[in-house]
């Protein structure tokens, strides 16, 4: 007999129900991506998961949102919600994509679970006029203090994975991400660092910033 | 042509009498005279004009004419998609997906559906009379492609007076015409759902129509293909042809777990050729039941136009520019769907479709059913096939301006 769809372990919220003015359903780090999309813009979500951030966007700016996502279970929740969503691999299926296809990519929290980040990196800003990458930062000072207290990898709540079942393959500081925006011709227009309780901290990727922040959302270009 | 007063609805709408001299006459209605002003083009280079087309229509029409979904039916299924079919006596081929309340929903939806061109179910094909000999076109019927078929739907729906349809929906051959209606007319359809099917027929299932064919054309009840004209069936070809078909609809863990090596009636093999074997006796009533609804010429036909269909060979070899508008990209919402244990159509053709509606970054959705049921998964009670069918229909209705309706699976 026919059984009804369960969301996933993990997808809290239906992505099809309207935000309500002053109701924050979704998290601060996307409601952060979120601010900095243009209404009605032409919006690709790599790794977008069960949709939350795609469904706020669609909702709430009226953007022309697509989807992709390498989870069937997450493919088919969105779907079923009425999103664009596709089932595909950032690392091999971007360069599907035509240049300038898009005024936003964003990849949320993804980046570092690539094969290839550089090669995906270039592509995000190849598709669109604008990319918006969130990461975690390997810079923080409690990750630091953790590595050389205890002298194993670090395990925190956002990186709540041991080394040996990590899917976090390529994790890296601000400054590293800096250095390599720098090296592959990448421009940052804008740094908002977050702290463990996803409050924003400031604007910057200096040292600083590489110490404190728990994650970093960048506003990135093609030079 | 008569036009369109919308008392449409499930009744019938009032067509025109037909030639008294068609065969095919079944009495399947409504059917409707297409092209009558003008000749209507085929692929071969030869014209149709004043041919009949027959259909079924389910929901009703709204006020501006913006919820029509179009069905595609599939090699051999026909224009009765629920409430019965008249020639089998039958439930129609999608009761399970169409209907009231049901993810196509025909409250919400006004459905349509014709029989394709070339086939044997009120729609012209080989079984018709041919003007210029006053006898049954037989293999002179002239070889019509997945486009041509698309090009009378496409005058049906005009005959309709729906310009512009809100979803055309067909899985296997139905998802080629499904793919043919975005490419040869990309501003008469909003959104678009490919089941189960490919941008062109592989060389593999080539193969495989083939052998369909020649089974039937081995039989000597054939004749050449005049069968109808000398009272004769080619019975025995056509049933193993659709043998042959049917085991590629099917995957192996489903046949499998169907039959096993389970014996028919019996404790033990006979030694001899008899259906010892439920798959065998299985697939046997599968081809005695078809020859009672199908027509043998159609199947010729019919195949040959899927062997024929190459959606990137009409656009330079090149995909993605099947999915171009004026060197814009198409402004239709796709979702493809593929299902994991079907091999006839697998899920990396469907990927393919995918990829290179990408390549115009075109809205499109991509969702692999998982399932064991092969490629005939799209007819059955899959769930998953189901919410995604909703999900997107839903959400492209919101897009219309059409009202969104929450959906319970059953």
């Amino acid at each position: 007999m026919t059984q009804r769809w369960e969301p996933t372990p993990g997808a809290v919220r239906d992505p099809a129900r309207p935000a309500r003015s002053g109701e924050s359903l979704i998290r601060a780090d996307l409601k952060l991506i979120a601010d900095m999309i243009e209404p009605g813009a032409r919006v690709l979500d790599v790794g977008c998961g069960d949709g939350t951030l795609l469904a706020h966007l669609v909702h709430t700016k009226g953007v022309d949102g697509r989807g992709l996502e390498l989870s069937m279970d997450g493919v088919k929740f969105c779907v079923n919600h009425g999103l664009s969503v596709i089932q595909g691999d950032a690392d091999t299926d971007l360069k599907d994509y035509p240049s300038d296809a898009f005024d936003y990519v964003i990849l949320s929290q993804t980046l570092q679970a690539m094969r290839a980040p550089r090669d995906v990196l270039l592509d995000l800003v190849r598709i669109g006029r604008r990319a918006v990458v969130s990461l975690p930062n390997f810079g923080n000072w409690r990750i630091r203090l953790w590595l050389l207290a205890m002298g194993r990898m670090p395990v925190t709540q956002r990186l709540g994975y041991q080394w040996w079942n990590t899917p976090n393959i390529h994790l890296c500081t601000i400054t590293d991400f800096v250095t390599l925006c720098r090296e592959v011709g990448i421009r940052i227009e804008d740094t908002v660092i977050l702290d463990r309780s996803d409050r924003i901290r400031g604007h910057g990727a200096g040292a600083v910033s590489n110490l404190i922040a728990e994650q970093a959302v960048f506003m990135l270009r093609r030079c | 042509m008569e036009s369109l007063t919308p008392t449409l609805g499930t009744s019938p709408m009032a067509i025109e009498p037909l030639a008294p001299e068609s065969i095919a006459d079944h009495g399947h209605q409504p059917r409707v005279r297409l092209a009558t002003d003008r000749p209507m083009p085929l692929d071969c280079g030869v014209t149709l004009s004043d041919f009949p087309v027959a259909y079924q229509t389910y929901g009703s029409l709204n006020a501006d004419r913006s919820n029509a979904i179009l069905l595609c039916h599939a090699l051999t299924g026909d224009q009765y998609v629920i409430g019965g079919n008249p020639v089998t006596g039958k439930p129609g081929w999608w009761e399970i997906m169409v209907g009231p309340g049901r993810p196509i929903d025909t409250d919400r939806f006004f459905v349509i559906c014709s029989n394709v061109l070339g086939g044997c179910m009120g729609t012209i094909g080989p079984m018709d009379i041919d003007p210029a000999t006053g006898r049954p076109y037989g293999i002179h019927f002239p070889v019509i492609t997945i486009g041509d078929m698309v090009r009378a739907q496409k005058l049906l729906v005009e005959h309709l007076g729906i310009e512009r349809l809100f979803c055309v929906i067909g899985g296997s051959m139905g998802g080629m015409q499904a793919l043919q209606w975005v490419t040869s007319y990309p501003e008469s359809v909003f959104a678009a759902m490919p089941i189960a099917t490919a941008p062109r027929h592989s060389a593999q299932n080539i193969a495989f129509g083939e052998v369909g064919r020649q089974a039937i054309m081995a039989d000597p009840e054939w004749c050449g293909g005049d069968y109808v004209s000398l009272g004769r069936r080619p019975e025995a070809g056509l049933a193993v042809a659709r043998m042959a078909a049917h085991v590629t609809y099917l995957s192996e863990t489903a046949l499998h777990r169907k039959f096993g090596r389970n014996l028919q009636d019996r404790p033990a093999f006979t030694y001899g050729f008899d259906a010892d074997f439920q798959v065998e006796s299985y697939l046997r009533y599968q081809g005695s039941a078809f020859v009672d609804r199908f027509d043998a010429n159609s199947y010729l036909y019919i195949t040959r136009a899927m062997d024929y269909f190459d959606l990137a060979a009409e656009h330079g070899g090149v995909l993605s520019r099947a999915f171009l508008h004026k060197g814009q990209t198409t402004p239709v919402r796709f979702c493809v769907i593929s299902f994991s244990s079907d091999w006839l159509f697998p899920t990396t053709v469907s990927r393919e479709i995918v990829h290179a509606l990408n390549a115009v970054a075109a809205n499109v959705s991509f969702v692999e059913v998982t399932t064991d049921k092969g490629h005939d998964a799209f007819l059955l009670d899959e769930p998953e096939l189901h919410q995604v069918m909703h999900g997107f229909l839903d959400g492209c209705a919101a897009h219309r301006g059409l009202p969104r309706r929450r959906w319970a699976p059953r």
